[in-house]
């Protein structure tokens, strides 16, 4: 390890600032005691597992109280605040509710499909974890092909997802379960384009080696790279089911969709899972495009990981703002938006990125040039395709000129009955633009025809 | 090798979150689109009509809070109408101002439940019937204030209103239209008029022609959304609303989302018309003195008003007794419901969901 002049953190096993310290002491122990080589590893593996799955358990606990908080706040309410500080309790409060509900299962449900599915849904949000620099040296598996792991893993909770709407054997849970697939299938594509950029321009597929790209050129690849993240946001928002894609579970058409039928702790695991998923994203999101435990300086002062889930609360915030603020998208407009524009822009912006990457390759020219130029550039280039987009090819709304018209007068026309003691019937024609019949002549015959007022003064 | 695929029967309602209330409609779905639909009213059918019949004209003014919930005192207006056209009881002017003001700003209140309750079928996680809700309780704080209930009012009394309003009352009306409201209005102009995804979720999204809407008989937005103008306030006014100066925003397209529109420009057309009617209060009785229990002389009246959902019309006849012979109630809840399967026919089940949001149906008024 080279020498960090600033650093406050010492070696010492018990400083679990940075946590490699530690296991790095119990190799020390277990290789001074002679133990099996692969001790080392069995011990090491466990020990991140478990800690892993510490932070996950934590973190479904106390994101319940965020969530809930974070959107009740934008809700103008309060939210939770009721069981122990600020509320702090009210997800141990509901986890207790859960675990002490029925677990229903219906009758007709497919009953091992119906079980598996909650359980299968936590996987890859855990898995995903394991994978991800919690700071320099902190992989608890280290994979050359990191990324593509963390893509295989991502896509597997959909797969959960299908399994639970479809064992469900309800009508609802089915619609979930088939606006899954659609959009997995959909957003995939993007998804995988997007981090393909990310990919070319750090030349690795290693979460760590990504992390070490962006602290060498001292830069988070966001700036490089705005469009990727964009469509890598909005393409996991629409995995994650979170709102402005949560048809999978659309609460108000398709009645909570895949877990309509799920109930006590087994709907706690989908509730948690969802959480934990919406973590793992956005931990991928802060490790390839905010530069994970790295910040410039600060990862010397305080521990990289420490950093890292400050990152990734950054980016859960922005879904969870994302969430309590926009309405839904409609499944085929949904799908629209995914192969008419993220698709196309994701290969756009990857043979921006080729071309960049070969441009600086051929060149040589020093990263203090090319960087701000590229991120002018790309920044440019995301802003003129986003407004070229909306320009050409977007959804053209104002068909009238005028929203709305005002008519601040009325005139009834005469009905048969009312005609003979109404002379006032015969008001003069209102000069509005809409086709006006005249009252008299029309008399009780609306067909057609309609009932205009006087223009707005 | 030709996939074959069946229509699914899938029921929606009665208990579903977004049917408002317990209506159900069973519909007919090819993947995701609508084939057939089919209504069923009638679980919260309470029979009013029949038991109007045997309580006296002043004990069925809290059967008019309990029909339309959202917007009692609209309905408890036109009821009371029709019963002073029937008896001939003169109405003091301060109770018509006081009228004209709680039903504007009970349509302020029922189009804030309508609109949020909209963009929340739209599928927003809840924010926005947070935010319409928090400008509607600050309306129902008034009616609180001024009679006691938030929802079933039973404010207006045959001949009058019940109570005079409170000293309190002006000074937070005052506030409220002034300072708080119009910001909120602009507020939702600003985070939902413009807003894309409603847009696309709501435009050309139940559809009503202005042929159908008049061969339906169609009231309220629901009409006025199909480009037709018509409202009750300027086409037959009561209460004295040809006194105000107000004006009648009308849409052109007949879809969701310009039912939505309207429904803001009417909250702030109401603001402009309580404005007025503040200012022209008049002193005096509140109310006529009539008897307990009125006998009107035999024979039927019908009076209507523009409540926020349409025309809500009370027809009352009288054979001389202290009830009512016969009682019924055209209900634009119901009637605006009517046109529902040709609104939704071939579009998705999510369109459906943002077309019955948009009609803006109350089940309480629906059945009755």
């Amino acid at each position: 390890m080279t020498p960090r002049p600033l650093t406050l953190i010492t070696d010492n096993w018990y400083d679990i600032r940075d946590l490699s310290n530690l296991s790095g002491k119990i190799e020390e122990l277990i290789r001074d005691a002679n133990g099996p080589h692969w001790a080392v590893w069995v011990v090491s593996a466990l020990l991140g597992a478990i800690g892993i799955v510490a932070f996950i358990g934590g973190v479904a606990i106390i994101n319940i109280w965020i969530e809930r908080r974070v959107v009740g706040r934008m809700q103008s309410r309060l939210g939770p605040n009721r069981l122990g500080p600020f509320g702090l309790l009210q997800p141990l409060a509901d986890a207790i509710k859960l675990m002490q509900k029925e677990v229903l299962q219906p009758k007709a449900a497919d009953g091992l499909v119906f079980s598996i599915a909650p359980i299968a849904f936590t996987v890859p949000g855990i898995v995903i974890m394991a994978v991800l620099p919690w700071g320099r040296n902190m992989s608890l598996a280290r994979l050359d092909v990191g990324i593509l792991f963390i893509l295989a893993m991502s896509s597997l909770g959909a797969l959960a997802v299908f399994t639970g709407g479809y064992g469900s054997n309800n009508k609802y849970a089915l619609f979930g379960a088939m606006r899954v697939i659609a959009m997995l299938v959909t957003y995939e594509i993007p998804s995988v384009l997007a981090l393909l950029g990310l990919v070319l321009f750090s030349g690795t597929m290693d979460l760590a080696d990504m992390v070490l790209f962006q602290e060498k050129f001292w830069i988070p690849l966001v700036l490089v790279q705005p469009l990727p993240f964009l469509i890598y946001f909005i393409s996991s928002s629409a995995e994650l089911n979170r709102t402005p894609a949560d048809l999978a579970e659309a609460e108000s058409e398709i009645a909570g969709g895949y877990h309509v039928e799920y109930s006590g702790m087994k709907f706690g695991l989908f509730y948690a899972a969802e959480l934990i998923n919406a973590v793992a994203i956005s931990a991928i999101i802060a490790t390839v495009f905010l530069g994970g435990w790295w910040f410039y300086k600060l990862d010397e002062l305080v521990p990289g990981w420490m950093i890292f889930i400050g990152k990734i609360y950054a980016v859960y915030f922005l879904f969870v703002w994302t969430r309590g603020t926009l309405p839904r998208f409609r499944i085929d407009q949904l799908l629209a938006f995914a192969w008419k524009w993220m698709t196309p822009m994701a290969f756009a912006n990857i043979i921006v990125v080729a071309a960049e990457v070969l441009i600086w390759d051929e060149t040589g020219a020093s990263a203090g040039l090319v960087l701000p130029l590229y991120i002018a550039f790309n920044m440019l280039f995301a802003g003129v395709l986003i407004v070229a987009w909306v320009r050409f090819m977007g959804p053209r709304f104002s068909r009238f000129p005028d929203r709305l018209r005002y008519f601040d007068r009325i005139d009834v026309p005469s009905l048969p009955a009312m005609r003979a003691p109404a002379p006032a019937a015969a008001a003069p024609k209102s000069g509005s633009g809409a086709p006006a019949r005249s009252a008299s002549e029309g008399g009780g015959d609306l067909r057609g025809g309609r009932l205009v007022g006087g223009p707005r003064p | 090798m030709p996939i074959k695929s069946e229509p699914v029967e899938v029921n929606i309602g009665p208990q579903h979150p977004s049917t408002h209330g317990v209506f159900r409609m069973v519909a007919m779905i090819d993947g995701e689109r609508i084939t057939d639909v089919k209504m069923i009213v009638g679980y919260l059918h309470r029979s009013m009509e029949k038991l109007a019949e045997e309580r006296t004209y002043t004990q069925n003014i809290p059967f008019t809070d309990r029909m339309d919930y959202l917007a009692a005192m609209t309905s408890n207006l036109g009821y009371c109408l029709s019963v002073e056209k029937l008896a001939g009881i003169d109405v003091p002017e301060r109770a018509q101002v006081l009228r004209v003001i709680f039903a504007e700003l009970q349509r302020i209140a029922s189009h804030c439940m309508a609109t949020g309750a909209f963009i929340n079928d739209c599928g927003a996680w809840q924010t926005p019937v947070m935010y319409t809700f928090r400008d509607r309780e600050k309306v129902l704080d008034l009616f609180e204030m001024t009679c006691g209930a938030r929802i079933t009012t039973n404010y207006m009394r045959i001949g009058g209103v019940a109570f005079d309003v409170p000293d309190e009352f002006l000074p937070a009306l005052d506030m409220l239209i002034n300072d708080d409201l119009p910001f909120r209005f602009e507020e939702y102009d600003q985070l939902l008029v413009g807003n894309e995804i409603i847009l696309m979720r709501a435009r050309d999204v139940g559809v009503v022609s202005p042929e159908m809407a008049i061969n339906a008989s169609l009231s309220g937005p629901m009409l006025r959304s199909a480009g037709i103008a018509w409202d009750l306030r300027k086409a037959d006014p009561y209460s004295g609303y040809d006194q105000y100066t107000f004006e009648i925003p009308v849409g052109y397209n007949g879809d969701s989302y310009d039912r939505m529109v309207i429904r803001i420009e009417e909250m702030k057309q109401s603001l402009r018309i309580i404005r007025q009617a503040v200012h022209i209060l008049p002193g005096g009785p509140h109310k006529t003195e009539v008897p307990l229990a009125i006998r009107p002389p035999a024979g039927e009246a019908y009076s209507r008003v523009e409540s926020p959902k349409g025309e809500v019309g009370f027809y009352v006849v009288s054979d001389g007794g202290a009830a009512p012979y016969r009682w019924h109630v055209r209900a634009p809840s119901l009637i605006n419901l009517s046109v529902l399967k040709e609104m939704t026919v071939g579009q998705t089940i999510a369109d459906a969901i943002v077309t019955l949001g948009s009609i803006d149906i109350n089940v309480g008024e629906v059945d009755r």
